[in-house]
């Protein structure tokens, strides 16, 4: 199809003539001459086709009266032309501290898919693209974090005589804006400072949240610490030890330095169990249930090869597993994958448990299919959302995505496993092949739906932090920070899809969760934007070479400075019940509020909730009032400060109106 | 007994209510079932037939299991006495007082399947067969689904209690034979008090009084009070001023142009059943152009013609995409719920339902852009004036007016525009299951509450009914109690109460209305109608509202810069000019119609909600909703409240209502404190609620034990068990989309080379 529509091009140059706009290969356009190569290019094109766009772009052309005369201001240099005698106040870029202004280019077009041209200056600095119109009422302003950038692209038209570029900025967040503007040789491309400053690490040069300096009251990496996390979990016990063995990322690179493992397990014991594990991601505790001691366990697969080999640590070591839980004489292993992928890797010198050599492990294939199927799945959703909706066929378009399938798919096998260690007091031990992408999915989700503590704002920060970030889910490689290479087969959006889970669950028990959707989109959106240093590098080994802790800021620095922006109004405490979630398609629905938030049709004009922000306003209001009258009283009556002391009690327990807990 | 039950219905039967059964039989039967279990009947409630150890199966379960008991066939329901004890009446704060769980009134009554061995057969009137299935599945239009298994039964009770549903649910009858006439003979109902109620619309000053408060100037026509103009017309109705006496009494009221609404602006919308219009009879044509000037005489000589017959699906349309869509919800076997699980997304679409809804929004939006924007009058007209009209009137008043957002505004509204607004409720829904009226069956009142529901879900704090209220309503109207959904038009009504009233000269039977709420429920329960989300309206005296009227027609002006607005083309016709030519034009633009023209209509209505949306949202000013793909949602707690597996236990909409209730018990709590004090805070609309405590009582029993089917299904068999589709089918369907890719290793390198 894509194809096609390319050909389609290369054949219309009658009407749009497309130059080489190709000077330094590094801003990758879409040279038309028709080489081959660059074909692969245009196929994975979210917005559709390049017909289309050419068509939008010499439309703009036309309609546009873009000046011929230059822009007076010349100052592509790294300087901030902050010349404030021309400059309306309101055209000022926001800048946080750290950031500077790299390129303004004037009179460029921004092709709003939503509300047709508009044309006003664009910025580029070291953090973000800024893009501000005066031409309306009430201006215009569009940002993207130069993080959330996919890939650029060019394209030049040559109409009347002059070269209008058009350039598309492809966003991992769901949106792909386009700009126009003329061609100008006397000044440097736009293009070109954005591409260098959106992908610094192939530019050498640092990502942005090195240069990020904001001061925040609250240090958010402290959130997280391992020691306090299990000892609130309770451990180590007799079982369970917190185990040091990690500590210089030795035994296995992508771990973090403390792990929890059986405690009767011997050292050489365990260096067997190391080596027969891929990328010796050894099976490990992440999570305890209080009563039963029924544990979720995380490792990669076992290397059992073609040949079917053994290895009698391994099998002791899970029989260890198997016996700290008194409750069960047996072990669930999920294997997440699907079963034929699970047989391709056993071909490949990986595999599974075999049922017959580990006694009383049961094996069950959860059948989720690999990162590729989800990267394809959510280009396709891409698709569907923007820049416009299919009214009428919305339903199917979303089914033939496939992503809600997914998303389905994930809830039902973390329901699988919180039942088994809920219902079935059992042990469970999750894997897929590496242990980093479907398996932090799978235990996390299931830890989100046993444990009302990661349900809290904080709770769900060391959620994140231990088992997706300190555990080894490469982050830096299916995010592709600051890299220019967008299309790695090794980016896929495994995380976005797990808190698309956490959404669904969210919206399934609205009263479950003390953070709210903004929390899940403020987390995604930092995801990509390198402001914050919490979701880079690949593993703990390299944030700590790196020293992230020290030269970046945390994102819940940010968010727990703020948290009543990000709390749930609703929350209330279901203290130890378990969430079980329906994972039926008809419960499900797609997140519009992230996915689609881009079409301003789709956006609620009144906050949400706002009435009952007015409501819980109203109740502090009248608390105070009401303890106000109270200490009046009592200072009136002198010495009856009990009474004061009785009233005032039911007024404390609700003191913070977004945290009653009933 | 049997024997008396043959010649049941048909239009030809004597107009008298005689039960069917003589009073010997009542009385025997009501001895015979004394001695068994039986409900509690009703006044008037007579049991025609029934069968013990019936087995009930316990939907929510795929092991065969299931509850014995009693099941009788009176002349109001089919119900089934379990002989276990009675469940605990812990969850029955939203019992129906007319029927249980257990009972489906006969007019609810779906479809009926019977269980032959392994085949599933449907099942119709009028075949009386000897044989009678092993297992009687019944479908009920308020979507539960029972299943009975009549194997363990005598023979001879089978037969009967068999042959005896299939009767009274399927077959023919006549009006008199509705419940609705036997228990209002039975049971004395005060006559509603006229106070802080619903606006009947049954009387002058009912009319004059909604005119009066919309600013109308339009006439009232009081001269059917008798129906001697048309039996088709309500009794009082509102015409424009122009109409004359004289053309009142044409066509039986077809073309009659009926006032609905009047915008603040002096614009109004109308509604009428078309005149079919034949090229070689001028008359109807002439008759129409009159009543089209009458119509724009009433402001600015303006007014813009909507033919919903030609834009909007037909009643059969809808009937058809209903039953397919319905069809969804109607489970009887989990693995086969789980496997329509995969397909759900697409089966929406195909089913065409919530498009259907979209349209109907879609339309109603293109009118309010009339008469609020252009502010022309705008006359909407249809074959019988009484589907699709009601519909998209009651639309377009839900979205400009705020009183109809009301519980009570709301309840008036449907009386205005259904009820005395001649929607044929009684054909609709086929109450007497009549031959040649199986055509006219389809949901409409159901799609218009459909349409509200959605607007209400985008909108929540804009209304003060609660979804719950909506979902009760659409069951009430399979409720064949009340006069509301019994007749098909005020004439209809009229005749009958009065033929049937036992004492003529004390004036018509007395049957309660839907709207008398405490008929079905008690207080507390009622309490669940409310949204406790409701933003009311702050008091304001009559001079700031006055000057509150301007500033709101600028507010809702569009942004003259920027849209270029597209020169209008779409289905509303101009027709100020000369009126003659514009029919004419019309006519022809039928042939012109094509598919071009819509997406110009809809740009001009996204301009319109675009522009809207751009404002600061007023709940008691213009509403409009969202209709893009995804805004456009399934009504979950009408479709999914009787399927098990997906009820969310601890979750669902009930747990924020516990919530919003617990504070706002809590700020009564303190305001009761503080006027302990003597001193009250500048009391904020949002201060005494006195429904709220009850709410907040109902919810926090257990908010964390609540199910998503809340208030419907009561969590008596609670279990934490989660519903866990079977990895079969997982593999079943992920094996046929992953292709390639899914054979990939998950990073590039290969594992052989890391070992």
């Amino acid at each position: 199809m894509d194809k096609q529509f390319f050909g389609g091009v290369a054949g219309g140059d009658s009407t749009a003539q497309p130059g080489v706009a190709n000077r330094n290969n590094k801003p990758r356009t879409l040279a038309t001459s028709g080489s081959k190569q660059d074909s692969l290019e245009t196929l994975d094109s979210p917005t559709g086709s390049h017909v289309e766009w050419c068509k939008q772009l010499i439309a703009a052309t036309i309609s546009s009266q873009i000046s011929s005369v230059p822009p007076d201001t010349a100052s592509g240099d790294c300087k901030a032309p902050r010349d404030g005698s021309k400059q309306v106040q309101m055209d000022e870029v926001p800048l946080v501290p750290g950031e500077t202004i790299k390129a303004v280019a004037k009179d460029v077009m921004y092709i709003c898919p939503f509300t047709g041209l508009v044309t006003g200056t664009l910025t580029s600095t070291n953090y973000k693209l800024y893009f501000i119109s005066l031409e309306r009422d009430t201006p215009f302003i569009m940002d993207v974090n130069l993080g959330a950038i996919s890939r650029l692209e060019t394209i030049s038209v040559q109409s009347h005589g002059e070269n209008t570029r058009g350039m598309e900025i492809v966003c991992k967040d769901m949106r792909s804006p386009r700009f126009a503007y003329k061609e100008d040789a006397s000044q440097p491309e736009i293009v070109e400072v954005l591409a260098k400053h959106t992908f610094p690490l192939s530019n050498d040069l640092p990502l942005f949240a090195f240069l990020y300096k904001e001061d925040f009251p609250v240090d958010g990496w402290k959130v997280y610490d391992p020691i306090a996390e299990y000892k609130r979990q309770g451990l180590p016990n007799e079982s369970w030890t917190i185990s040091k063995m990690n500590s210089s990322y030795e035994v296995c690179d992508t771990y973090p330095a403390l792990v929890v493992i059986p405690s009767s397990i011997k050292d050489d014991d365990l260096k067997r169990v190391v080596s027969f594990r891929a990328r010796h991601r050894i099976p490990v505790l992440s999570w305890i249930h209080p009563e039963s001691q029924a544990t979720i366990v995380r490792s990669s697969q076992p290397l059992v090869g073609p040949s079917d080999r053994r290895c009698k640590e391994d099998e002791r070591y899970l029989q260890t597993i198997m016996d700290a839980n008194a409750q069960s004489h047996k072990l669930t292993i999920f294997d997440a994958r699907q079963s034929s992928v699970a047989d391709n890797n056993k071909a490949k010198d990986g595999g599974y448990e075999s049922e017959s050599f580990y006694p009383n492990v049961e094996l069950n294939f959860l059948e989720i299919p690999n990162i590729h199927v989800m990267r394809e799945s959510l280009r396709k959703l891409k698709e569907v959302v923007y820049p416009t909706i299919d009214e009428a066929h919305w339903h199917s378009a979303v089914d033939q995505t496939h992503w809600l399938e997914y998303i389905r798919l994930l809830l039902a096998g973390a329901v699988r496993i919180a039942d088994r260690l809920e219902s079935g007091k059992t042990s469970v031990m999750v894997h897929c092949s590496d242990g980093w992408d479907r398996t932090a999915q799978l235990t996390s989700l299931a830890m989100l739906m046993l444990d009302s503590h990661y349900r809290t704002l904080r709770g769900f920060q060391v959620l994140l932090e231990k088992e997706w970030i300190s555990f080894g889910h490469k982050f830096a490689a299916r995010v592709g920070h600051g890299d220019d290479n967008h299309a790695n087969s090794e980016r896929s959006p495994l995380f976005i899809q797990f808190i698309d889970c956490v959404w669904q669950i969210n919206r399934q028990f609205p009263a479950a969760f003390e953070f709210n959707e903004l929390f899940l989109i403020t987390i995604l959106d930092h995801l990509y934007s390198c402001l914050f240093g919490t979701f880079l590098y690949n593993s703990e080994q390299e944030r700590v070479a790196k020293e992230v802790q020290t030269k970046t800021v945390s994102l819940w620095s940010y968010i727990n400075s703020q948290p009543e922006d990000f709390t749930n109004p609703f929350y209330v405490d279901y203290e130890h019940h378990v969430l079980y979630p329906l994972a039926s398609i008809r419960h499900l629905e797609l997140w519009t509020g992230y996915y689609v938030r881009w079409n301003p049709r789709m956006r609620p004009q009144m906050p949400v909730h706002q009435n009952l922000k007015e409501l819980l306003f109203l109740r502090a209001e009248l608390q105070r009032k009401v303890e106000e009258l109270e200490r009046e009283a009592s200072s009136s009556r002198g010495s009856l400060s009990s009474s004061s002391e009785h009233t005032s009690s039911p007024s404390h327990s609700g003191g913070t109106p977004l945290h009653t807990i009933v | 007994m049997l024997s008396s039950l043959g010649s049941a219905g048909g239009k030809s039967t004597k107009p008298s209510f005689v039960s069917y059964v003589t009073p010997e039989e009542i009385k025997s039967e009501k001895e015979h079932s004394r001695k068994e279990k039986h409900p509690d009947l009703l006044p008037g409630e007579v049991v025609f037939c029934s069968a013990s150890t019936v087995l009930k199966y316990t939907q929510d379960d795929l092991s065969q299991r299931g509850v014995f008991g009693a099941l009788l066939c009176t002349n109001f329901r089919v119900s089934f006495v379990s002989d276990e004890a009675p469940a605990e009446e812990m969850g029955q704060l939203f019992k129906n007082k007319l029927y249980g769980e257990n009972d489906i009134p006969l007019s609810c009554v779906d479809n009926i399947y019977g269980g032959y061995e392994d085949k599933k057969k449907l099942l119709t009137g009028g075949l009386m067969k000897n044989k009678y299935p092993s297992k009687i599945i019944i479908h009920c239009k308020d979507l539960r689904v029972f299943q009975f298994s009549l194997t363990f039964s005598k023979e001879e009770d089978a037969k009967k209690i068999f042959q005896g549903i299939i009767h009274h649910c399927l077959e023919p009858k006549s009006l008199r034979c509705l419940f609705a006439f036997s228990y209002c003979e039975n049971t004395s109902y005060p006559e509603m008090q006229r106070k802080k109620q619903t606006v009947m619309f049954d009387s002058v000053e009912d009319w004059t009084q909604d005119m009066k408060r919309t600013k109308g100037n339009c006439r009232l026509v009081s001269e059917n009070r008798s129906f001697e103009l048309s039996p088709k017309l309500p009794q009082f109705f509102i015409v424009p001023a122009n109409v004359s006496d004289e053309d009142l009494t044409k066509y039986q009221g077809k073309g009659l142009p009926m006032w609905c609404w009047s915008h603040h602006s002096g614009c109004a919308l109308f509604k009428t059943a078309s005149l079919p219009l034949l090229p070689e009879d001028n008359v109807p044509q002439t008759h129409m152009e009159k009543m089209l000037t009458a119509v724009a005489h009433n402001h600015l000589y303006s007014v813009k013609t909507e033919d919903l017959s030609e834009t909007l699906p037909t009643v059969q349309d809808i009937q058809l995409s209903y039953n397919k869509f319905k069809q969804f919800f109607l489970i009887d076997n989990t693995t086969e719920f789980w496997m329509s699980d995969m397909k759900w997304f697409s089966s929406l679409d195909n089913c065409g339902w919530l498009d259907i809804i979209r349209q109907c929004l879609q339309k109603a939006v293109e009118v309010v852009e009339c008469l609020e924007k252009e502010n022309t009058n705008v006359l909407i007209m249809e074959e019988g004036g009484s589907d699709l009209c009601c519909v998209v009137s009651s639309l377009v008043q839900l979205m400009l007016d705020p009183y109809y957002r009301t519980l009570l505004g709301f309840q008036s509204l449907v009386q205005k525009e259904w009820v005395v607004g001649g929607h044929a409720f009684l054909d609709r829904s086929n109450h007497l299951h009549l031959k040649d009226k199986v055509e006219s069956q389809s949901p409409v009142f159901l799609l218009f509450l459909e349409c509200v529901w959605q607007l209400q879900q985008q909108h929540g704090p804009a209304f003060q009914f609660s979804e719950t209220y909506l979902t009760v309503l659409s069951d009430s109207v399979h409720v064949p109690v009340f006069t509301t959904f019994l007749f098909n038009n005020d004439s209809h009504r009229d005749s009958i109460l009065k033929a049937e009233s036992p004492h003529t000269q004390r004036g018509p039977l007395n049957c309660p209305t839907v709207w008398d709420w405490s008929v079905q429920f008690d207080c507390k329960a009622q309490d669940l109608f409310t949204n406790p989300l409701y933003a009311e309206k702050p008091k304001q005296d009559k001079s700031v509202r006055k000057s509150h009227r301007p500033k709101h027609l600028r507010q809702l002006s569009l942004p003259s810069s920027a849209f270029k607005t597209p020169p209008k083309k779409g289905f509303f016709k101009d027709e100020a000019d000369s009126l003659k030519k514009i029919l004419r034009v019309k006519r022809i633009s039928r042939w012109m119609l094509s598919p071009s023209d819509s997406p110009q209509t809809s740009s001009s209505a996204r301009e319109f909600y675009e522009a809207w949306q751009a404002k600061p949202l007023d709940y008691h000013g213009l509403l409009l909703p969202c209709l893009d793909g995804p805004s456009i949602r399934v009504w979950m707690q009408r479709y999914l409240r009787w399927i098990h597996d997906v009820q969310i236990l601890g979750g669902g909409p009930v747990a924020v209502l516990s919530k919003v209730s617990e504070i706002l018990g809590e700020v009564q709590e303190l305001q009761r404190e503080l006027d302990r004090h003597g001193c009250t805070l500048a009391s904020n609309h949002k201060g005494a609620r006195p429904r709220a405590k009850t709410a907040a009582e109902i919810a926090s029993r257990s908010s964390v034990r609540l199910s998503s089917s809340f208030p419907f299904v009561t969590s008596r068999n609670w279990s934490f068990k989660p519903a866990i589709p079977t990895s079969l089918l997982q593999s079943l369907m992920v094996t046929g989309i992953a292709g390639n890719l899914a054979d990939r290793a998950d990073d590039g390198d290969d594992l052989q080379s890391m070992v």
